[in-house]
């Protein structure tokens, strides 16, 4: 488990290097390529997330008291913006998942997408990954 | 092409399109979700809660009739424009869903189980939704017409769906998520010879077309004001009076009432009937001014001009690589709906914003015609007359350069 504060800083300053917008969201794209994808037989109705104009699927399990998640999206921005919360979310205990704030995602300029009038349903995506943590957290007291 | 048509006089009508968005100047082509409004109305607005703001129909006060005889004047300004019979077949609604969902409930006391009620398969989801709601109130059965790849209505079908048992028939005048522009009169003349209802939606067309009710024979045209260069929540529902006579009221309260007493209520005549509650005066008053610019402009000006930008943005796009358009009938407004090989269409939307070019992603409300092409959703631009060619170019450029990085 790395510490979740220092993957958020290495997100924000890896971000920090681009000048412009369109730069930035080369790199959102780059970073979905590295997205740990979702098993095919969990690309169901079940794991979409609502409130997306693309599909997002997510899916968490539990691994030595650590909440593991994997994605896809058929939007490739989304995927971007999925690739980097589950970077940050990933392998963490459930409670650490629940503790931890979204500042960052102001901080790398994407402030825009978590207003509740996007459709790219940022915000539902991190409200499931908390879902998932408090479900497990719930398990495992 | 009409002598008044001035492009550049036009823009300058409106003050929205010289702002920036992402730095960059803004291009809309979101129309058919929303008009533009010019000065013109925005000054009405303002004219109205400045000098004249009053509740209306029943103050004896000179403001209350200053109001009341502008919203009237504004009801006949809408009358004229799609050449009712009587204003007291205009009724003010909140827009187009509002005008369905006061038609759907009145029918509900029209339909009895094994009555058949059409929509077609090109409708917007408030098109949908009431009329499934109201066949499962009264055990109506809903047919569907189907459409065609070019995103046309099968009228063959149509036809076939046709009985003795219909009695409405629900169709758009034209598609919101691929433009295309219906046969209604076809449409409303068979469904008559069986002695079927219809209802046009008009939200779509009215931007474009300017329908004759009277020459179309329809018996329910509605249309929303904030497509139409006016404020959102103000719409109109047309309705020859001998159906707006026979449907029940859709809201009690004040304004529809004739008579009270505890035991029996007498409503008022028409339009008032369905006009519960203190309405939207100014949103009203201010849809009137739209119609008049509109009008000004003239729609033969506005439908040439529309066409031009259609054909030039039809051409640039499909020189793309990996561009098909949806909905190619011959008979459409200016609408391109459309997808990139390989690019999910939120992906485009997201990037050409940054460039400030405003266009609607999604499924635009109209799922069932996703899914009769099998995709998520499209990109839709949408122009209007106050739109140019050099905006085209910017939002060509734009794709473009959104493929580049989403490929």
């Amino acid at each position: 488990m790395s510490n979740i504060k220092e993957i958020k800083e290495e997100i924000v300053d890896e971000f920090a290097m681009f000048d412009d917008w369109m730069q930035r969201y080369e790199y959102m794209i780059e970073l979905g390529k590295s997205l740990p994808l979702i098993d095919e037989q969990y690309k169901n109705e079940d794991h979409i997330i609502k409130g997306c104009q693309s599909k997002v699927w997510v899916h968490a399990d539990m691994k030595d008291g650590l909440v593991v998640f994997t994605a896809d999206s058929d939007a490739i921005i989304t995927k971007g913006i999925i690739a980097i919360l589950i970077r940050v979310f990933s392998n963490q205990a459930p409670n650490t998942i629940l503790e931890t704030d979204t500042d960052f995602i102001d901080e790398i300029g994407l402030k825009e997408h978590l207003s509740p009038t996007r459709a790219n349903g940022l915000v539902s995506m991190i409200k499931q990954i908390k879902m998932y943590a408090l479900a497990y957290q719930t398990k495992v007291n | 092409m009409s002598n008044s048509f001035n492009i550049e006089k036009i823009r300058a009508d409106f003050p929205i399109l010289s702002r920036k968005v992402n730095g960059h100047p803004l291009v809309y082509f979101d129309n058919a979700a929303t008009s533009q409004t010019p000065s013109q109305v925005i000054h009405a607005i303002v004219d109205y809660y400045e000098n004249y703001n009053a509740n209306i129909h029943r103050g004896v006060h000179t403001l209350s009739q200053e109001a009341t005889d502008a919203y009237e004047e504004a009801r006949e300004t809408l009358r004229a424009h799609f050449n009712a019979a009587k204003k007291e077949e205009i009724i003010f609604t909140s827009g187009t869903t509002h005008g369905i969902n006061l038609v759907a409930s009145g029918f509900a006391s029209e339909l009895k189980k094994g009555d058949e009620v059409i929509v077609s398969a090109l409708e917007h989801h408030s098109n949908i939704v009431p009329w499934q709601m109201l066949c499962e109130k009264t055990g109506a059965i809903l047919k569907v017409i189907p459409m065609t790849n070019s995103g046309e209505l099968d009228m063959a079908a149509f036809q076939d769906l046709l009985s003795a048992q219909t009695k409405l028939v629900f169709v758009n005048h034209v598609s919101n998520a691929l433009g295309t522009v219906n046969p209604i009169k076809t449409i409303i003349t068979e469904a008559h010879k069986k002695g079927a209802a219809v209802l046009i939606d008009g939200a779509q067309a009215a931007p474009h077309i300017k329908a004759d009710v009277q020459a179309l024979d329809v018996d329910f045209y509605v249309v929303s004001g904030h497509k139409m260069c006016g404020p959102t929540g103000v719409g109109v529902l047309y309705g020859k009076e001998e159906w707006l006579n026979k449907l029940p009221p859709y809201q009690g309260g004040g304004e529809m009432i004739d008579q009270v007493t505890f035991e029996k209520t007498t409503y008022a005549g028409l339009p008032h009937k369905f006009e519960a509650g203190t309405p939207n005066i100014c949103g009203g008053i201010a849809f009137g001014k739209a119609i008049d610019y509109l009008n000004e402009i003239s729609f033969e000006a506005i439908a040439a001009y529309e066409h031009e930008l259609l054909e030039y943005a039809t051409k640039q796009l499909l020189e793309i690589e990996g561009v098909t358009i949806y909905g190619t009938s011959k008979e459409k407004t200016a609408v391109i709906s459309f997808n990139i090989e390989g690019i999910h269409p939120y992906d485009i939307g997201t990037i050409i914003d940054k460039l400030g070019i405003a266009v609607r992603t999604g499924h635009h409300c109209a799922q069932p015609i996703m899914d009769f092409y099998k995709i998520p959703g499209t990109v839709r631009a949408s122009f209007a007359f106050y739109n140019t060619k050099e905006e085209i170019d910017a939002f060509v450029a734009s794709v473009k350069r959104a493929k580049i990085m989403l490929s």
